[in-house]
Protein backbone atom coordinates (compact mmCIF):
# COMPACT_ATOMS: atom_id res chain seq x y z
CA UNK A 1 0.00 0.00 0.00
CA UNK A 2 1.72 3.75 -1.01
CA UNK A 3 1.54 5.57 1.57
CA UNK A 4 3.01 8.45 -0.34
CA UNK A 5 2.62 9.41 -4.40
CA UNK A 6 5.44 8.08 -5.72
CA UNK A 7 4.40 8.09 -9.59
CA UNK A 8 3.96 12.28 -9.43
CA UNK A 9 6.88 14.79 -9.06
CA UNK A 10 5.67 17.25 -6.15
CA UNK A 11 2.32 16.33 -5.10
CA UNK A 12 -0.64 18.63 -5.70
CA UNK A 13 -0.48 22.06 -3.18
CA UNK A 14 -2.46 21.23 -0.34
CA UNK A 15 -3.85 22.40 3.08
CA UNK A 16 -4.18 25.71 1.58
CA UNK A 17 -6.18 28.43 3.43
CA UNK A 18 -9.82 28.21 1.79
CA UNK A 19 -10.73 30.93 -0.44
CA UNK A 20 -6.94 31.68 -1.10
CA UNK A 21 -5.46 30.19 -4.00
CA UNK A 22 -2.56 32.15 -3.50
CA UNK A 23 0.70 30.58 -2.66
CA UNK A 24 2.90 33.66 -2.38
CA UNK A 25 1.66 37.18 -1.23
CA UNK A 26 3.51 40.70 -1.07
CA UNK A 27 2.44 43.67 0.07
CA UNK A 28 4.89 46.01 0.29
CA UNK A 29 8.01 44.13 0.70
CA UNK A 30 10.98 45.71 1.46
CA UNK A 31 14.83 44.14 2.08
CA UNK A 32 17.32 46.25 3.03
CA UNK A 33 20.99 45.58 3.86
CA UNK A 34 21.98 48.62 5.93
CA UNK A 35 21.90 51.50 3.54
CA UNK A 36 21.04 49.46 0.28
CA UNK A 37 17.62 49.05 -0.21
CA UNK A 38 17.52 45.77 -2.68
CA UNK A 39 13.48 45.45 -2.70
CA UNK A 40 11.58 48.39 -2.54
CA UNK A 41 8.26 48.10 -1.26
CA UNK A 42 7.18 45.18 -4.00
CA UNK A 43 3.76 43.69 -4.19
CA UNK A 44 3.08 40.44 -6.29
CA UNK A 45 0.61 37.17 -5.76
CA UNK A 46 1.81 33.81 -7.44
CA UNK A 47 -1.45 31.43 -7.42
CA UNK A 48 -1.38 28.08 -7.36
CA UNK A 49 -0.01 25.95 -10.37
CA UNK A 50 1.10 28.94 -12.18
CA UNK A 51 4.60 29.34 -13.43
CA UNK A 52 5.68 33.04 -12.06
CA UNK A 53 8.69 34.78 -13.48
CA UNK A 54 11.32 37.54 -11.97
CA UNK A 55 12.92 38.88 -14.71
CA UNK A 56 15.67 42.03 -13.87
CA UNK A 57 19.21 42.90 -14.62
CA UNK A 58 21.44 41.82 -12.28
CA UNK A 59 21.03 44.13 -8.89
CA UNK A 60 17.63 44.67 -9.63
CA UNK A 61 16.56 42.65 -6.29
CA UNK A 62 15.43 39.25 -7.43
CA UNK A 63 17.56 36.72 -5.25
CA UNK A 64 16.59 38.87 -2.51
CA UNK A 65 12.50 38.64 -2.94
CA UNK A 66 13.36 35.20 -3.59
CA UNK A 67 15.78 34.50 -0.23
CA UNK A 68 12.32 36.08 1.12
CA UNK A 69 10.18 33.49 0.04
CA UNK A 70 12.19 30.70 0.63
CA UNK A 71 12.48 31.86 4.21
CA UNK A 72 15.76 31.64 4.43
CA UNK A 73 16.31 35.45 4.72
CA UNK A 74 13.64 37.88 7.17
CA UNK A 75 11.96 41.06 5.40
CA UNK A 76 12.60 43.87 6.33
CA UNK A 77 9.32 45.52 6.11
CA UNK A 78 6.19 45.02 4.19
CA UNK A 79 3.50 41.76 4.48
CA UNK A 80 4.33 38.21 2.79
CA UNK A 81 3.04 35.61 2.96
CA UNK A 82 3.66 32.05 1.61
CA UNK A 83 1.31 29.13 1.95
CA UNK A 84 -0.97 30.80 3.42
CA UNK A 85 1.89 31.32 6.49
CA UNK A 86 3.70 34.06 8.05
CA UNK A 87 7.36 32.97 7.20
CA UNK A 88 8.85 35.26 10.61
CA UNK A 89 7.22 32.54 12.65
CA UNK A 90 6.30 29.45 10.38
CA UNK A 91 9.54 29.41 8.49
CA UNK A 92 10.42 25.68 9.16
CA UNK A 93 6.93 24.83 8.07
CA UNK A 94 6.68 26.54 5.03
CA UNK A 95 10.50 25.32 4.19
CA UNK A 96 9.02 21.91 4.84
CA UNK A 97 6.52 22.32 1.22
CA UNK A 98 9.40 24.67 -0.55
CA UNK A 99 12.24 23.01 -2.88
CA UNK A 100 14.94 25.26 -3.84
CA UNK A 101 17.04 25.52 -6.53
CA UNK A 102 19.78 28.55 -5.45
CA UNK A 103 21.74 30.57 -8.08
CA UNK A 104 25.14 28.38 -6.50
CA UNK A 105 24.56 24.58 -6.88
CA UNK A 106 25.43 23.54 -2.92
CA UNK A 107 25.94 19.77 -3.54
CA UNK A 108 28.45 17.70 -1.84
CA UNK A 109 31.15 16.92 -4.13
CA UNK A 110 32.53 14.09 -2.74
CA UNK A 111 29.17 12.18 -1.67
CA UNK A 112 27.29 10.51 -4.54
CA UNK A 113 24.61 11.16 -6.69
CA UNK A 114 22.41 9.10 -4.76
CA UNK A 115 24.01 9.79 -1.43
CA UNK A 116 23.39 13.82 -1.63
CA UNK A 117 19.26 12.50 -2.77
CA UNK A 118 19.20 10.68 0.58
CA UNK A 119 20.92 13.24 2.77
CA UNK A 120 18.67 16.37 1.45
CA UNK A 121 15.65 13.82 1.87
CA UNK A 122 16.44 13.26 5.75
CA UNK A 123 16.86 16.94 6.37
CA UNK A 124 13.24 16.49 5.92
CA UNK A 125 13.25 13.86 8.16
CA UNK A 126 11.70 11.32 5.31
CA UNK A 127 11.60 7.91 5.86
CA UNK A 128 14.76 6.28 4.12
CA UNK A 129 12.11 3.85 2.12
CA UNK A 130 10.63 6.90 0.64
CA UNK A 131 13.56 8.87 -0.38
CA UNK A 132 14.68 5.67 -1.90
CA UNK A 133 11.96 5.06 -4.23
CA UNK A 134 11.69 8.98 -4.85
CA UNK A 135 15.16 9.19 -5.76
CA UNK A 136 15.22 6.58 -8.02
CA UNK A 137 11.88 8.54 -9.92
CA UNK A 138 13.72 11.61 -10.05
CA UNK A 139 17.05 10.23 -11.12
CA UNK A 140 15.39 9.08 -14.32
CA UNK A 141 13.36 12.40 -14.90
CA UNK A 142 16.51 14.38 -14.36
CA UNK A 143 18.45 12.33 -17.05
CA UNK A 144 20.97 10.94 -14.29
CA UNK A 145 20.10 7.39 -13.19
CA UNK A 146 23.25 5.86 -15.16
CA UNK A 147 25.28 8.02 -12.78
CA UNK A 148 23.59 7.14 -9.33
CA UNK A 149 26.79 6.05 -8.07
CA UNK A 150 29.02 8.48 -9.40
CA UNK A 151 30.52 10.75 -6.54
CA UNK A 152 29.43 14.55 -8.17
CA UNK A 153 32.51 16.56 -8.22
CA UNK A 154 33.28 15.29 -12.10
CA UNK A 155 29.69 16.08 -13.40
CA UNK A 156 28.80 18.75 -16.26
CA UNK A 157 27.37 22.25 -14.86
CA UNK A 158 23.65 20.69 -16.69
CA UNK A 159 23.78 17.64 -14.31
CA UNK A 160 24.82 19.31 -11.28
CA UNK A 161 21.93 21.59 -12.19
CA UNK A 162 19.56 19.08 -12.18
CA UNK A 163 20.61 17.10 -9.65
CA UNK A 164 20.17 20.27 -7.73
CA UNK A 165 16.54 20.43 -9.29
CA UNK A 166 15.95 17.03 -8.73
CA UNK A 167 17.24 17.47 -4.81
CA UNK A 168 14.62 20.18 -4.61
CA UNK A 169 12.24 17.95 -6.12
CA UNK A 170 13.07 15.26 -3.11
CA UNK A 171 9.86 16.47 -0.71
CA UNK A 172 7.29 16.78 -3.54
CA UNK A 173 7.01 20.32 -2.31
CA UNK A 174 3.90 22.33 -3.40
CA UNK A 175 6.20 25.06 -4.33
CA UNK A 176 9.23 24.93 -6.77
CA UNK A 177 12.10 28.67 -6.35
CA UNK A 178 14.40 28.25 -9.22
CA UNK A 179 16.79 31.29 -9.25
CA UNK A 180 18.51 31.55 -12.73
CA UNK A 181 18.27 27.94 -13.03
CA UNK A 182 20.33 28.13 -16.84
CA UNK A 183 22.77 30.45 -15.99
CA UNK A 184 26.22 28.86 -17.22
CA UNK A 185 25.21 26.00 -19.15
CA UNK A 186 24.84 25.64 -22.78
CA UNK A 187 22.07 25.51 -25.33
CA UNK A 188 21.43 22.08 -24.92
CA UNK A 189 21.49 21.65 -21.57
CA UNK A 190 19.17 24.50 -21.06
CA UNK A 191 16.72 22.65 -23.23
CA UNK A 192 16.82 19.66 -21.67
CA UNK A 193 16.10 21.53 -18.21
CA UNK A 194 13.21 23.52 -20.28
CA UNK A 195 11.89 20.50 -21.11
CA UNK A 196 12.10 19.13 -17.82
CA UNK A 197 11.19 22.36 -15.97
CA UNK A 198 7.99 22.45 -18.32
CA UNK A 199 7.03 18.67 -17.18
CA UNK A 200 6.83 19.83 -13.71
CA UNK A 201 4.66 22.70 -14.36
CA UNK A 202 2.13 20.29 -16.68
CA UNK A 203 2.30 18.48 -13.43
CA UNK A 204 0.83 21.17 -11.22
CA UNK A 205 3.92 22.33 -9.61
CA UNK A 206 3.94 25.58 -8.79
CA UNK A 207 7.08 26.85 -10.33
CA UNK A 208 8.73 30.61 -9.10
CA UNK A 209 12.03 31.28 -11.75
CA UNK A 210 13.76 34.58 -11.66
CA UNK A 211 16.62 35.01 -15.30
CA UNK A 212 17.91 37.70 -16.89
CA UNK A 213 17.35 35.26 -19.87
CA UNK A 214 14.15 36.62 -21.79
CA UNK A 215 14.05 33.55 -24.43
CA UNK A 216 13.63 31.62 -20.83
CA UNK A 217 10.98 33.59 -19.20
CA UNK A 218 8.71 33.39 -22.98
CA UNK A 219 9.53 29.43 -22.52
CA UNK A 220 8.28 28.98 -18.74
CA UNK A 221 6.54 31.49 -17.35
CA UNK A 222 2.35 31.88 -16.98
CA UNK A 223 3.22 35.55 -15.60
CA UNK A 224 5.89 37.75 -14.70
CA UNK A 225 7.37 41.11 -12.87
CA UNK A 226 10.44 43.05 -14.48
CA UNK A 227 12.09 44.41 -11.83
CA UNK A 228 14.25 46.88 -11.68
CA UNK A 229 16.27 48.88 -8.91
CA UNK A 230 14.64 46.92 -6.34
CA UNK A 231 10.87 47.89 -7.84
CA UNK A 232 8.58 46.10 -10.12
CA UNK A 233 8.97 47.79 -13.42
CA UNK A 234 6.58 46.44 -14.99
CA UNK A 235 3.81 42.85 -14.75
CA UNK A 236 1.94 40.47 -16.67
CA UNK A 237 2.27 37.50 -19.33
CA UNK A 238 5.34 37.84 -21.60
CA UNK A 239 2.39 38.37 -25.12
CA UNK A 240 0.76 41.47 -22.69
CA UNK A 241 3.99 42.67 -21.86
CA UNK A 242 5.03 42.58 -25.72
CA UNK A 243 2.18 44.17 -26.18
CA UNK A 244 1.69 46.81 -23.73
CA UNK A 245 5.80 48.07 -23.80
CA UNK A 246 6.88 46.95 -27.51
CA UNK A 247 5.27 46.88 -30.82
CA UNK A 248 4.39 43.68 -32.79
CA UNK A 249 7.54 43.61 -35.17
CA UNK A 250 11.06 45.33 -35.02
CA UNK A 251 12.89 46.40 -37.83
CA UNK A 252 16.63 46.07 -37.57
CA UNK A 253 18.04 47.95 -40.19
CA UNK A 254 22.71 48.36 -40.29
CA UNK A 255 24.50 50.64 -41.69
CA UNK A 256 27.87 51.61 -42.67
CA UNK A 257 29.52 52.94 -39.54
CA UNK A 258 29.96 56.82 -40.85
CA UNK A 259 25.79 56.96 -42.40
CA UNK A 260 25.11 58.94 -39.45
CA UNK A 261 23.23 61.66 -41.03
CA UNK A 262 21.29 59.18 -43.59
CA UNK A 263 20.18 57.18 -40.27
CA UNK A 264 18.77 60.37 -38.73
CA UNK A 265 16.83 60.49 -41.91
CA UNK A 266 14.46 57.42 -40.64
CA UNK A 267 13.40 59.37 -37.76
CA UNK A 268 9.30 59.33 -37.73
CA UNK A 269 8.98 56.64 -40.25
CA UNK A 270 8.18 53.98 -37.11
CA UNK A 271 6.08 54.35 -33.82
CA UNK A 272 9.55 54.11 -31.82
CA UNK A 273 12.70 54.36 -33.25
CA UNK A 274 15.99 53.70 -31.44
CA UNK A 275 20.03 54.61 -32.38
CA UNK A 276 22.07 52.09 -31.53
CA UNK A 277 26.06 52.32 -32.25
CA UNK A 278 25.77 49.74 -34.66
CA UNK A 279 22.03 48.96 -35.83
CA UNK A 280 18.70 51.20 -35.80
CA UNK A 281 15.37 49.78 -34.22
CA UNK A 282 12.72 50.35 -35.75
CA UNK A 283 9.04 49.47 -33.73
CA UNK A 284 6.19 48.84 -36.11
CA UNK A 285 3.59 47.15 -36.15
CA UNK A 286 4.10 46.01 -40.13
CA UNK A 287 8.41 45.71 -40.80
CA UNK A 288 7.92 45.08 -44.20
CA UNK A 289 5.79 48.27 -44.65
CA UNK A 290 8.18 50.33 -42.58
CA UNK A 291 11.02 48.88 -44.61
CA UNK A 292 9.26 49.82 -47.71
CA UNK A 293 8.62 53.47 -46.56
CA UNK A 294 12.67 53.89 -44.89
CA UNK A 295 13.41 52.90 -49.04
CA UNK A 296 10.76 55.61 -49.76
CA UNK A 297 12.77 57.84 -48.17
CA UNK A 298 15.66 56.76 -50.64
CA UNK A 299 17.51 55.48 -47.56
CA UNK A 300 19.31 51.86 -48.33
CA UNK A 301 21.14 50.23 -45.15
CA UNK A 302 23.73 47.65 -45.55
CA UNK A 303 21.37 44.65 -44.69
CA UNK A 304 18.12 44.00 -42.69
CA UNK A 305 15.97 41.99 -40.68
CA UNK A 306 12.40 42.13 -39.54
CA UNK A 307 11.29 39.94 -36.39
CA UNK A 308 9.13 39.25 -34.19
CA UNK A 309 9.12 41.93 -30.90
CA UNK A 310 10.50 39.61 -27.98
CA UNK A 311 10.61 40.11 -24.30
CA UNK A 312 14.06 41.33 -24.39
CA UNK A 313 12.55 44.57 -26.68
CA UNK A 314 10.07 44.85 -23.23
CA UNK A 315 13.27 44.38 -20.83
CA UNK A 316 15.47 46.73 -22.69
CA UNK A 317 13.19 49.42 -23.05
CA UNK A 318 11.98 49.25 -19.17
CA UNK A 319 15.66 48.98 -17.76
CA UNK A 320 17.68 50.67 -20.66
CA UNK A 321 20.68 49.66 -21.94
CA UNK A 322 23.18 50.94 -19.63
CA UNK A 323 25.48 48.26 -18.52
CA UNK A 324 24.65 46.91 -14.53
CA UNK A 325 27.24 46.17 -12.30
CA UNK B 1 9.07 -10.13 7.42
CA UNK B 2 7.79 -8.26 3.93
CA UNK B 3 4.46 -7.56 6.31
CA UNK B 4 6.94 -6.16 9.03
CA UNK B 5 8.74 -4.30 7.04
CA UNK B 6 5.47 -2.63 5.57
CA UNK B 7 4.59 -2.15 9.14
CA UNK B 8 8.01 -0.09 10.03
CA UNK B 9 7.86 2.09 6.87
CA UNK B 10 4.46 3.13 7.95
CA UNK B 11 4.98 3.85 11.30
CA UNK B 12 8.53 5.91 9.50
CA UNK B 13 5.86 7.86 7.29
CA UNK B 14 4.44 9.29 10.45
CA UNK B 15 7.30 11.62 10.33
CA UNK B 16 8.65 13.93 12.88
CA UNK B 17 10.84 10.93 14.30
CA UNK B 18 14.10 12.48 14.63
CA UNK B 19 15.03 15.70 16.29
CA UNK B 20 16.67 18.31 13.81
CA UNK B 21 20.26 18.19 15.73
CA UNK B 22 20.54 14.48 15.06
CA UNK B 23 19.51 15.08 10.87
CA UNK B 24 22.53 17.37 11.14
CA UNK B 25 25.00 15.06 12.65
CA UNK B 26 23.94 12.16 10.37
CA UNK B 27 24.72 13.80 7.54
CA UNK B 28 28.09 14.29 9.64
CA UNK B 29 28.40 10.55 10.10
CA UNK B 30 27.46 9.83 6.26
CA UNK B 31 30.16 12.12 4.78
CA UNK B 32 32.83 10.49 7.39
CA UNK B 33 32.18 7.09 6.40
CA UNK B 34 33.83 7.66 3.23
CA UNK B 35 36.75 8.85 5.12
CA UNK B 36 36.42 6.99 7.78
CA UNK B 37 39.29 4.56 7.31
CA UNK B 38 42.81 6.82 6.93
CA UNK B 39 41.01 9.32 10.17
CA UNK B 40 41.01 6.20 11.97
CA UNK B 41 44.93 5.65 11.12
CA UNK B 42 45.34 8.75 12.23
CA UNK B 43 43.40 8.99 16.04
CA UNK B 44 45.26 5.67 16.76
CA UNK B 45 48.59 6.42 15.60
CA UNK B 46 48.78 10.08 17.06
CA UNK B 47 48.75 9.14 20.42
CA UNK B 48 51.13 5.94 20.02
CA UNK B 49 53.74 7.93 18.43
CA UNK B 50 53.31 10.92 21.43
CA UNK B 51 53.07 8.65 23.78
CA UNK B 52 56.20 6.39 22.36
CA UNK B 53 58.35 9.94 21.54
CA UNK B 54 57.49 12.08 24.72
CA UNK B 55 56.86 9.69 26.92
CA UNK B 56 59.06 7.07 26.81
CA UNK B 57 61.86 8.54 24.76
CA UNK B 58 62.24 12.10 26.42
CA UNK B 59 60.92 10.24 29.70
CA UNK B 60 63.62 8.02 30.34
CA UNK B 61 66.16 10.52 29.82
CA UNK B 62 63.87 12.46 32.28
CA UNK B 63 63.75 9.76 34.57
CA UNK B 64 67.28 8.99 34.27
CA UNK B 65 68.39 12.61 35.28
CA UNK B 66 65.50 14.19 37.01
CA UNK B 67 63.81 11.27 38.89
CA UNK B 68 60.20 11.89 38.68
CA UNK B 69 57.96 15.01 37.88
CA UNK B 70 55.59 16.01 40.49
CA UNK B 71 55.81 12.45 42.04
CA UNK B 72 55.03 10.17 39.15
CA UNK B 73 57.56 8.73 36.11
CA UNK B 74 57.40 11.33 33.59
CA UNK B 75 55.21 9.17 30.95
CA UNK B 76 52.27 8.58 33.39
CA UNK B 77 52.65 12.76 33.87
CA UNK B 78 52.70 13.17 30.24
CA UNK B 79 50.20 11.30 29.05
CA UNK B 80 47.24 12.79 30.24
CA UNK B 81 48.27 15.93 29.29
CA UNK B 82 48.00 14.77 25.57
CA UNK B 83 45.06 13.33 25.73
CA UNK B 84 43.74 16.82 26.54
CA UNK B 85 45.74 18.58 24.58
CA UNK B 86 44.90 16.21 21.35
CA UNK B 87 41.19 16.64 21.92
CA UNK B 88 41.92 20.22 21.55
CA UNK B 89 43.21 19.50 18.22
CA UNK B 90 40.56 17.60 17.20
CA UNK B 91 38.03 20.01 17.72
CA UNK B 92 39.88 23.04 16.71
CA UNK B 93 40.53 21.41 13.09
CA UNK B 94 36.71 19.91 13.15
CA UNK B 95 35.65 23.93 13.56
CA UNK B 96 38.19 25.48 11.04
CA UNK B 97 38.47 24.95 7.65
CA UNK B 98 34.79 22.66 8.13
CA UNK B 99 32.76 25.72 8.53
CA UNK B 100 34.49 27.42 6.45
CA UNK B 101 33.84 25.40 3.54
CA UNK B 102 30.02 24.45 4.97
CA UNK B 103 29.67 28.47 4.44
CA UNK B 104 31.80 29.26 1.74
CA UNK B 105 32.71 26.69 -0.39
CA UNK B 106 30.83 23.72 -0.65
CA UNK B 107 27.41 26.05 1.30
CA UNK B 108 26.39 22.93 3.07
CA UNK B 109 24.93 25.30 5.78
CA UNK B 110 22.87 27.57 3.27
CA UNK B 111 21.74 24.05 1.87
CA UNK B 112 20.41 22.51 4.97
CA UNK B 113 18.75 26.03 5.68
CA UNK B 114 16.60 25.61 2.56
CA UNK B 115 14.80 22.80 4.52
CA UNK B 116 13.04 22.93 7.98
CA UNK B 117 16.47 23.06 9.88
CA UNK B 118 17.14 25.75 11.84
CA UNK B 119 20.31 27.83 12.37
CA UNK B 120 20.44 26.10 15.86
CA UNK B 121 19.86 22.86 14.56
CA UNK B 122 22.63 23.47 12.08
CA UNK B 123 25.09 24.58 14.84
CA UNK B 124 24.18 21.98 17.37
CA UNK B 125 24.23 19.34 14.58
CA UNK B 126 27.92 20.52 14.36
CA UNK B 127 28.89 20.27 18.24
CA UNK B 128 27.10 17.34 17.87
CA UNK B 129 29.47 15.85 15.21
CA UNK B 130 32.68 17.12 17.08
CA UNK B 131 31.45 15.78 20.25
CA UNK B 132 31.56 12.33 18.41
CA UNK B 133 35.15 13.14 17.35
CA UNK B 134 35.94 13.81 20.45
CA UNK B 135 34.67 10.70 22.29
CA UNK B 136 36.55 8.62 19.51
CA UNK B 137 39.75 10.19 19.95
CA UNK B 138 39.37 10.57 23.25
CA UNK B 139 38.35 6.62 24.05
CA UNK B 140 41.67 5.69 21.19
CA UNK B 141 43.63 8.17 23.23
CA UNK B 142 43.12 6.25 27.04
CA UNK B 143 42.78 2.80 25.34
CA UNK B 144 46.52 3.52 24.29
CA UNK B 145 47.77 5.17 27.72
CA UNK B 146 45.84 1.85 29.25
CA UNK B 147 48.34 -0.11 26.98
CA UNK B 148 51.34 2.14 27.67
CA UNK B 149 50.11 1.50 31.46
CA UNK B 150 49.81 4.77 32.18
CA UNK B 151 46.19 4.66 34.22
CA UNK B 152 46.12 4.07 37.22
CA UNK B 153 43.15 5.42 38.87
CA UNK B 154 39.48 4.08 38.23
CA UNK B 155 38.49 7.53 38.02
CA UNK B 156 40.42 7.20 34.67
CA UNK B 157 37.18 7.16 33.11
CA UNK B 158 36.34 10.54 34.02
CA UNK B 159 39.13 12.27 32.08
CA UNK B 160 36.97 10.63 28.71
CA UNK B 161 34.01 13.72 29.41
CA UNK B 162 36.53 16.20 30.46
CA UNK B 163 39.03 15.65 27.23
CA UNK B 164 35.31 15.53 25.92
CA UNK B 165 34.42 18.96 27.41
CA UNK B 166 37.77 20.75 26.81
CA UNK B 167 37.45 19.74 23.15
CA UNK B 168 33.91 21.47 23.17
CA UNK B 169 35.28 24.38 24.76
CA UNK B 170 37.92 25.15 21.74
CA UNK B 171 34.82 23.74 19.47
CA UNK B 172 33.02 26.49 20.29
CA UNK B 173 35.15 29.23 20.37
CA UNK B 174 36.46 29.06 17.38
CA UNK B 175 33.10 27.65 15.21
CA UNK B 176 32.21 31.21 16.37
CA UNK B 177 35.54 32.50 14.94
CA UNK B 178 35.37 30.99 11.70
CA UNK B 179 31.93 31.68 10.78
CA UNK B 180 33.13 35.83 10.99
CA UNK B 181 35.91 34.73 9.10
CA UNK B 182 36.20 35.95 5.05
CA UNK B 183 38.91 33.23 4.91
CA UNK B 184 40.85 30.80 5.91
CA UNK B 185 43.77 33.02 6.67
CA UNK B 186 42.87 33.35 10.04
CA UNK B 187 43.13 30.10 10.44
CA UNK B 188 46.89 30.09 10.25
CA UNK B 189 47.13 32.66 12.57
CA UNK B 190 44.71 31.40 15.27
CA UNK B 191 47.51 27.64 15.05
CA UNK B 192 50.39 29.64 15.15
CA UNK B 193 49.71 32.34 18.15
CA UNK B 194 46.67 30.33 19.79
CA UNK B 195 46.97 26.89 19.64
CA UNK B 196 50.27 25.82 19.39
CA UNK B 197 52.03 28.02 22.74
CA UNK B 198 48.60 26.56 24.17
CA UNK B 199 50.02 22.95 23.65
CA UNK B 200 53.43 23.35 24.36
CA UNK B 201 52.73 25.91 27.79
CA UNK B 202 49.68 24.76 29.09
CA UNK B 203 51.82 22.04 32.06
CA UNK B 204 50.68 19.60 29.24
CA UNK B 205 55.20 18.97 29.20
CA UNK B 206 56.11 20.03 31.91
CA UNK B 207 54.68 21.45 35.60
CA UNK B 208 53.26 25.01 36.13
CA UNK B 209 56.11 25.35 38.62
CA UNK B 210 58.94 25.42 35.12
CA UNK B 211 57.61 28.42 33.98
CA UNK B 212 58.57 31.75 35.56
CA UNK B 213 55.97 32.91 37.79
CA UNK B 214 54.63 36.00 36.04
CA UNK B 215 53.32 33.37 33.12
CA UNK B 216 51.54 31.73 35.62
CA UNK B 217 48.21 33.79 35.75
CA UNK B 218 48.23 33.45 32.23
CA UNK B 219 48.69 29.57 31.85
CA UNK B 220 45.82 29.62 34.40
CA UNK B 221 43.64 31.59 32.09
CA UNK B 222 43.84 29.54 29.02
CA UNK B 223 41.49 26.75 28.93
CA UNK B 224 43.67 24.17 28.09
CA UNK B 225 45.82 24.74 31.15
CA UNK B 226 42.14 23.19 32.66
CA UNK B 227 41.56 20.26 30.71
CA UNK B 228 44.93 19.18 30.83
CA UNK B 229 44.89 19.80 35.50
CA UNK B 230 41.57 17.65 35.04
CA UNK B 231 42.69 15.11 33.02
CA UNK B 232 45.74 14.11 35.28
CA UNK B 233 44.32 14.43 38.38
CA UNK B 234 41.81 11.81 37.05
CA UNK B 235 44.23 9.26 35.35
CA UNK B 236 46.64 9.52 38.31
CA UNK B 237 44.19 9.18 40.79
CA UNK B 238 45.34 12.08 43.34
CA UNK B 239 42.15 13.95 42.60
CA UNK B 240 41.65 17.81 44.14
CA UNK B 241 37.93 18.13 44.18
CA UNK B 242 38.11 21.95 44.63
CA UNK B 243 40.29 22.68 42.18
CA UNK B 244 38.62 20.07 40.04
CA UNK B 245 35.46 21.89 40.19
CA UNK B 246 37.09 25.40 39.43
CA UNK B 247 38.54 23.16 36.67
CA UNK B 248 34.97 22.01 35.53
CA UNK B 249 33.39 25.32 36.08
CA UNK B 250 35.81 26.50 33.87
CA UNK B 251 35.59 24.95 31.23
CA UNK B 252 32.01 24.81 31.38
CA UNK B 253 31.49 28.33 31.26
CA UNK B 254 33.82 28.43 28.24
CA UNK B 255 31.55 26.14 25.90
CA UNK B 256 28.56 27.96 26.81
CA UNK B 257 30.18 31.18 26.05
CA UNK B 258 31.51 30.31 23.19
CA UNK B 259 28.17 28.50 22.40
CA UNK B 260 25.61 31.54 22.61
CA UNK B 261 28.74 33.51 20.41
CA UNK B 262 29.10 30.83 17.61
CA UNK B 263 24.90 31.35 17.55
CA UNK B 264 24.98 34.81 17.36
CA UNK B 265 27.81 34.91 14.92
CA UNK B 266 25.88 31.79 12.49
CA UNK B 267 22.68 33.71 13.02
CA UNK B 268 24.83 36.83 11.61
CA UNK B 269 26.42 34.99 8.78
CA UNK B 270 23.42 32.61 7.63
CA UNK B 271 20.60 34.77 8.09
CA UNK B 272 20.76 38.22 5.92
Amino acid sequence: MPSHPTSSLGAPAQHLAPGADLVVSARGLVKRFEELVAVDHVDFDIVRGESFGFLGPNGAGKTSTMRMIACMSPKSGGELQVLGMDPQTNGPEIRARIGLVPQEDSLDLQLTVLDNLMIYGRYFDLPRKVIKERAGNLLEFAQLSERAHDTVEPLSGGMKRRLTIARALISEPDLLILDEPTTGLDPQARHLLWDRLYRLKSQGVTLVITTHYMDEAEQLCDRLVVMDKGSIAASGSPASLIERYSTREVLELRFPPDAGPAAAAIDGVAERVEFLPDRVLLYTANGEQTLADVMARGITPVNWLVRRSSLEDVFLSLTGRTLID
Amino acid sequence: MTAELETWGMDEAQGARMPPTLRVLRYHLYTYMRTWRSSLTTSFLAPVLYLAAMGVGLGSLINHHVGTVEGVKYLDFVAPGLLAASAMQVAASDSMYPVMAAIKWIRTYYAMLATPLRVLDVLFGHFAWVVARLVLTAVTYLGVMAAFGTVHSPWAVLALPAAILTGLSFSSIISAFAASQENDQGFATISRLGLIPLFLLSATFFPLSQLPGWMHPIAYATPLFHGVDLCRMLVLGHVDWASAAWDLAYLVALSAFGAWLARRLFERRLVI
